[in-house]
């Protein structure tokens, strides 16, 4: 009896004390924005401070401002590096996961184009776009290719890696009982490789972008990257910084749309009560 | 290869089976010579040192190894790939977290033929039976849980459902309770043999627990150190249903005793 007297108080401090901001949920939602904003308040200050000149960092309040003026042709170029980089991206997935599959579940094949493929992966991109323009000519075509060829990777990676260490218990009792391979992939393998899956979509996005946004600048007439390249050129500083925050504003949103399916389809593998809920809500 | 007696009673046959793994043949000797028979229904244990290759024994009827040197038949053919008409069990549950204890429990039936395509049409008559199986463990009320949220125990006894929900004539259980605490163990102990009674499937269990194998088992055979081969047989003569208190009863302990001594002397053999 006398214990529970003295340690209920006790609990009850430590339960208030703990409480407020880092468990508060509201403030969890707003957390990423304050410091956005932070990182342009002191952005902003810094400039205005140390008297930076406009062409060599533009301030935020000049960045939104020609990000306003501008907003017409700005929006055009995002949607075509929207535009390529999805395409690409879900070339990617598709080339990624099928290819990832293969090489993950045969130890031949595995052996067969590994070397192959990181010979390939080292390749700079950027050196093979000026070769899709040659071939393809200027336009929507390089950009595409050159996302599809930088993100794929990483998802083949991941997706084999899932499905290649499948517990050996696991694959015995899978043979025990009559399963082909299609029946082991399906049933086994490519649910289990899902957050290996997931978590390689999360790179692969990015570095999609990067590959549509390169191969714009290298040799493209539409798009972020040449927008930036004229932008630049004209010392419209502000103007190329305001395209720069549109493309991570981009990656930004497919990032959070990754993650959403992340959430409802893998919220098994983060065990917390969390992730129960999203499966059963999934 | 060998003579298949179809007229005997004999569900497993091992016929001087030797087992080398390594594919060139010089790796590790796991089986040599090694022959062994369990009638169809029965329940037989395997003890034995560890590392006497009791796990690779299962493996090798079970068609997961094929065997470097004598042969397997069961259920009068030759086993030449692996069985479909077995049911596994291992020391760690191996469920799958992304199903919840129902839909793991139901897998064999998305694979075994007829199942399979009966299910397409009837799920609901295979759930029920899935259901009546989780029953009889003591896991009602937990079918649509997710296996990170039950206990060691219960993983184990969805994986023993797992293992009995499409019938197979054969249960092969390698260490299925290992890794329990003894009070758990001794529950699943009865869990199993009221699924033995009821379905009465043959059933090798491969186990270092000696009171394990004699509560459960028709007949213990006794495996020497690596590379195994049998060299001990015990007949278990007590009355079914068992009871724990059966298994501290002088004839039980002394059982345990002698296959104790036995596995003593083949682990100095070494």
């Amino acid at each position: 009896m006398t214990d529970t007297a003295i340690e209920k108080p006790a609990l009850a401090v430590r339960t208030v004390r703990r409480r407020p901001l880092s468990r508060n949920k509201t403030f969890r939602r707003f957390l990423p924005w304050m410091v956005v904003f932070g990182i342009f308040f002191l952005w902003q200050v810094a400039v205005s401070a140390f008297r930076i000149e406009e062409f060599v960092l533009p301030s935020p309040t000049s960045i939104f401002a020609a990000m306003w003026e501008f907003r017409g042709p700005l929006l055009v170029s995002a949607g075509q590096t929207f535009m390529t980089t999805a395409i690409g991206f879900s070339c990617a997935i598709v080339v990624g996961l099928a290819a990832g599959v293969a090489v993950g579940s045969s130890s031949m094949i595995y052996a067969a184009v590994y070397p192959a493929l990181i010979g390939f992966n080292t390749i700079p991109k950027v050196a093979v776009v000026p070769i899709l323009i040659i071939w393809f000519g200027v336009g929507s075509a390089p950009a595409i290719i050159t996302s599809f060829l930088l993100s794929f990777f990483p998802i083949l990676v991941n997706v084999a890696t899932g499905i290649a260490t499948v517990e050996p218990e696991l694959q015995d009792v899978m043979r025990a009982l009559g399963a082909n391979r299609w029946q082991m992939i399906k049933k086994v393998g490519l649910p289990r490789s899902m957050p290996f899956f997931f978590a390689s979509l999360k790179v692969a996005i990015t570095v999609a972008f990067i590959g549509s946004i390169v191969a714009e600048t290298v040799g493209g007439n539409k798009g972020i990257g040449s927008f930036m390249l004229v932008a630049s050129s004209r010392f419209e500083v502000p103007l190329a910084f305001a395209a720069l925050l549109v493309t991570s504003m981009m990656g930004i949103i497919m990032y959070t749309i990754t993650s959403t399916a992340e959430k409802r389809m893998t919220g098994w593998a983060t065990r917390g009560p969390n992730g129960a809920i999203s499966v059963a809500a999934g | 290869m060998i003579p298949t007696n179809t007229g005997s009673k004999n569900f497993v046959e091992m016929h001087r089976v030797s087992l080398r793994y390594g594919e060139d043949g010089d790796g590790t000797l796991a089986l040599e010579d090694t022959s062994m028979r369990v009638d169809r229904g029965e329940f037989v244990a395997v003890v034995g040192p560890s590392g006497c290759g009791k796990s690779t024994l299962m493996k090798v009827v079970t068609g997961l190894w094929p065997a470097t040197k004598g042969g397997v038949i069961v259920n009068s053919k030759e086993v030449d790939r692996p069985l479909s008409i077995t049911g596994m069990a291992f020391q760690n549950p191996t469920l799958l977290p992304w199903r919840t204890t129902i839909d793991n429990v139901m897998l064999p039936l998305e694979i075994v033929e007829p199942h399979a395509t009966l299910m397409r049409r009837d799920r609901a008559t295979y759930e029920a039976k899935a259901m009546d199986l989780l029953a009889l463990v003591g896991l009602k009320g937990f079918e649509q849980k997710f296996p990170w949220e039950l206990s060691g125990g219960m993983q184990q006894r969805a994986s023993l459902c797992r293992a009995l929900i499409h019938e197979p004539a054969l249960l092969m259980l390698d260490e299925p309770f290992g890794a329990l605490d003894m009070f758990t163990r001794e529950e699943l102990w009865l869990s199993l043999q009221d699924l033995w009674l009821a379905r009465r499937p043959t059933v090798i269990l491969v186990t270092h627990d000696l009171r394990e194998a004699v509560f459960l088992a028709d007949r213990i055979l006794v495996m020497s150190a690596r590379p195994g081969k049998i060299i001990a047989e015990r007949i278990i003569d007590l009355p079914r249903p068992r009871t724990l208190e059966a298994s501290y009863d002088p004839y039980a302990v002394n059982l345990v005793h002698d296959l104790r001594q036995h596995i003593s002397a083949a682990r100095e053999n070494v």
